[in-house]
C-alpha cells in the first residue's frame, strides 16, 4: 500500500475516512435524547413495582403480623419518597406508551385509517376505566 | 456461535412479551402504585387489612391477574433494560450476560409470584 | 450595508488532517438563501477546496443532508434566517464516515437498501397479455406513504442504534421493505422477514423516534418499523402454532 507524503494510511485511490467515535454520552446530547433514555429507565421503575408487589405477596404469605410490618415498611419517609418517584416514572411509561402505541398499528376502519389522536383518547379512556375498577376492588367495593 | 440463529428467532417472541408486559404495566401499574405506595400509606385512603386482603386473593381469578401483573411487566424491564444496557453502556459484547440476568431474573420473579400465588393460604 | 451570518463548517483532508477541524466563514445573510446558497457562495469566492454533494438544490434528490447545530437537515431546505445571527455549524452527517470535508461515505446505506430486496416479488408473473397489474386507490393508500422515500439518510444521521450497532438495518431500509411488503401486487414478504430477522435487522429498534422527526418526506420509518415487528411476532407465533402452512 503506497503511501504518499502527509497523513499515515492516505494513498492516492484510497482516502482514510474519518470514523467518528460515538461519545458514551451520546444520549445527553440532544433533548430529545434524553427524553427518549428516561423513558426507557421507566422500565426499572417498573420492576422496582414488581419487586415490591412480590414482598407484599410475601408478607401476605407469612401471616398478619408479616402483613402488619409490611405496612409499617411502607409508611417509612425514604420508601414513600421511593414510590413518589417511581410513580412518576410509571406515570411517564403510560403517556409515552399511549402516545407511541397506536403507531405500532394501522388501525383501519371501512378502509380509512383511524385518526391517531382518537386511539390514544380511547386509551386514556380505558385507562380511567381499568384504574376505576382496580380501585374500587382495593377500597372494599 | 450455537445462540445466534435461534436467539434472533426468539427476539419476536421476546418482543411480544415485551409489549403485553408494557401495555400491563401502562394500564394496571399507576393505579396500583398510587394505591399501595402512596395513597395507603400516607393515610389519604383506607389500606385492606390482613382479612380483606386474604378474602381478596380466595378467587383464583385474582390470583391469576397478580401473576401477570407481576410477571409480564418483569419480562417488559428484561427486554427493555437489556437493550438500554447495549446503547446506554455501549457493552452489546456482554450480551450473554446481560441477556441471562435480565431474562433469567424475569424468570425468577415469574417463579417466586407463582409459588407465592398458589401457596398462599 | 449588508448583513452577513457565520458559518463554521467542518473540514476534512485526508491528505493532510488526523481529524476533522472547523473553518470559519462570512457568507451574506440574503433573506432567501438557505445553506446550500452559503456553501455554494464559499466555494465560489472564498475557499474553492470546500467539498460537498447537492443536485437538485428542491429537496427531492437527497443529496445535500448534512448536520447543521447538530441536527439533521437537507441543506437546500434549511434557511440561513432562521438562525441568523448566530453563527451556523455545518458538519457532514452524523454516524457515517468522513470522506471529505462535507462528504460522507454511503455504501453501508446502500448494501442495507439492497438487501430488502426493493421490488416487486412475483412468484409468477402475469404474462403481457393478461394487462397491468390493477391497484384501487386504497391499496395504493396502505403503502404510499413508505414510497416517498428520497433516501436522503437523515433517519440514518439522527438514529442512535444505527451510530451504536453497525448490524442494524436502520430505518430507510426497514420502510422500504415495508413498502414493498404491504403493496398488493408483491409477494415477496416472507423472503424479506428471513433477510431482515437474520442479522439483527429490525430487532435493535427500540423506538427512540427520532428517525421520523427529521425525515423531510414525512415518511415515518419508525412506524413502518414497529408495524413490521408486530407483522414479524404474528409470523412467528402463526409458524409456531401452525407449522404445516409454509408458502
Amino acid at each position: 500500500m503506497k503511501s504518499s507524503g502527509g497523513a499515515p494510511g492516505y494513498t492516492l485511490n484510497h482516502p482514510r475516512w474519518y470514523r467518528t467515535p460515538v461519545s458514551t454520552y451520546w444520549w445527553l446530547g440532544q433533548w430529545t435524547y434524553l427524553k427518549f433514555v428516561l423513558r426507557e429507565l421507566t422500565s426499572i421503575f417498573v420492576a422496582f413495582f414488581v419487586v415490591t408487589t412480590l414482598l407484599q405477596l410475601r408478607a401476605l404469605y407469612h401471616g398478619p403480623q408479616a402483613y402488619a410490618d409490611f405496612q409499617k415498611w411502607l409508611k417509612n419517609p425514604a420508601v414513600i419518597a421511593l414510590n413518589a418517584v417511581s410513580f412518576c416514572f410509571v406515570v411517564y411509561h403510560t403517556v409515552t406508551w399511549f402516545a407511541l402505541a397506536p403507531r405500532a398499528m394501522a388501525v383501519r376502519v371501512r378502509g380509512k385509517r383511524v385518526p391517531e389522536p382518537l386511539i390514544i383518547a380511547a386509551n386514556y379512556a380505558a385507562w380511567l376505566a381499568v384504574s376505576g375498577i382496580v380501585a374500587w376492588f382495593l377500597l372494599g367495593g | 456461535m450455537a445462540g445466534k440463529e435461534s436467539g434472533l428467532r426468539m427476539e419476536p417472541f421476546l418482543w411480544t412479551l415485551f409489549s403485553a408486559g408494557g401495555v400491563l404495566a401502562a394500564f394496571l401499574i399507576p393505579v396500583h402504585l398510587f394505591l399501595w405506595g402512596l395513597a395507603f400509606p400516607l393515610g389519604w385512603l383506607k389500606a385492606p387489612g390482613y382479612e380483606s386482603a386474604t378474602a381478596l386473593l380466595a378467587h383464583p381469578i385474582v390470583r391469576i391477574y397478580l401473576l401477570l401483573l407481576c410477571s409480564l411487566p418483569l419480562f417488559h424491564w428484561a427486554h427493555r433494560f437489556r437493550y438500554t444496557l447495549y446503547d446506554g453502556l455501549q457493552i452489546k459484547h456482554l450480551n450473554e450476560v446481560i441477556n441471562f440476568c435480565c431474562y433469567g431474573g424475569a424468570l425468577l420473579g415469574t417463579a417466586v409470584a407463582g409459588y407465592l400465588l398458589w401457596r398462599i393460604p | 450595508m449588508d448583513q452577513t451570518i457565520t458559518l463554521e463548517v467542518a473540514r476534512y483532508s485526508p491528505e493532510r488532517d488526523a481529524a476533522p477541524r472547523f473553518d470559519t466563514f462570512q457568507v451574506p445573510l440574503r433573506r432567501e438563501w438557505v445553506v446550500l446558497d452559503a456553501l455554494n457562495y464559499i466555494k465560489d469566492k472564498t475557499d474553492g477546496s470546500l467539498t460537498f454533494r447537492w443536485s437538485c438544490r428542491m429537496g427531492i434528490c437527497g443529496s445535500c443532508g448534512m448536520m447543521v447545530n447538530g441536527e439533521p437537515k437537507l441543506t437546500c431546505a434549511t434557511f440561513l434566517s432562521d438562525y441568523a445571527p448566530a453563527p451556523l455549524r455545518v458538519e457532514p452527517l452524523r454516524y457515517f464516515p468522513v470522506v471529505r470535508d462535507l462528504v460522507i461515505e454511503m455504501t453501508d446505506f446502500m448494501t442495507k437498501l439492497q438487501k430488502v430486496k426493493p421490488w416487486i416479488i412475483r412468484k409468477e408473473e402475469k404474462p403481457l397479455s393478461e394487462g397491468e397489474y390493477l391497484q384501487t386507490p386504497q391499496q395504493l393508500d396502505s403503502y404510499k406513504q413508505y414510497s416517498m422515500c428520497i433516501n436522503c439518510m437523515l433517519c440514518y444521521a439522527a438514529c442512535p442504534v444505527y451510530g451504536l450497532d453497525p448490524l442494524f438495518s436502520g430505518p430507510a431500509a426497514i420502510a422500504l421493505a415495508q413498502r414493498y411488503n404491504l403493496d398488493s401486487r408483491d409477494q415477496g414478504a416472507k423472503e424479506r422477514f428471513s433477510i431482515l430477522s437474520q442479522h439483527e435487522g429490525i430487532w435493535g429498534c427500540t423506538f427512540v423516534g427520532e428517525c421520523t422527526r427529521v425525515c423531510p418526506k414525512h415518511v415515518d420509518p419508525a412506524g413502518a418499523i414497529q408495524q413490521y415487528k408486530l407483522t414479524a411476532a404474528k409470523e412467528w407465533f402463526k409458524s409456531l402454532l401452525m407449522p404445516w402452512s409454509g408458502k
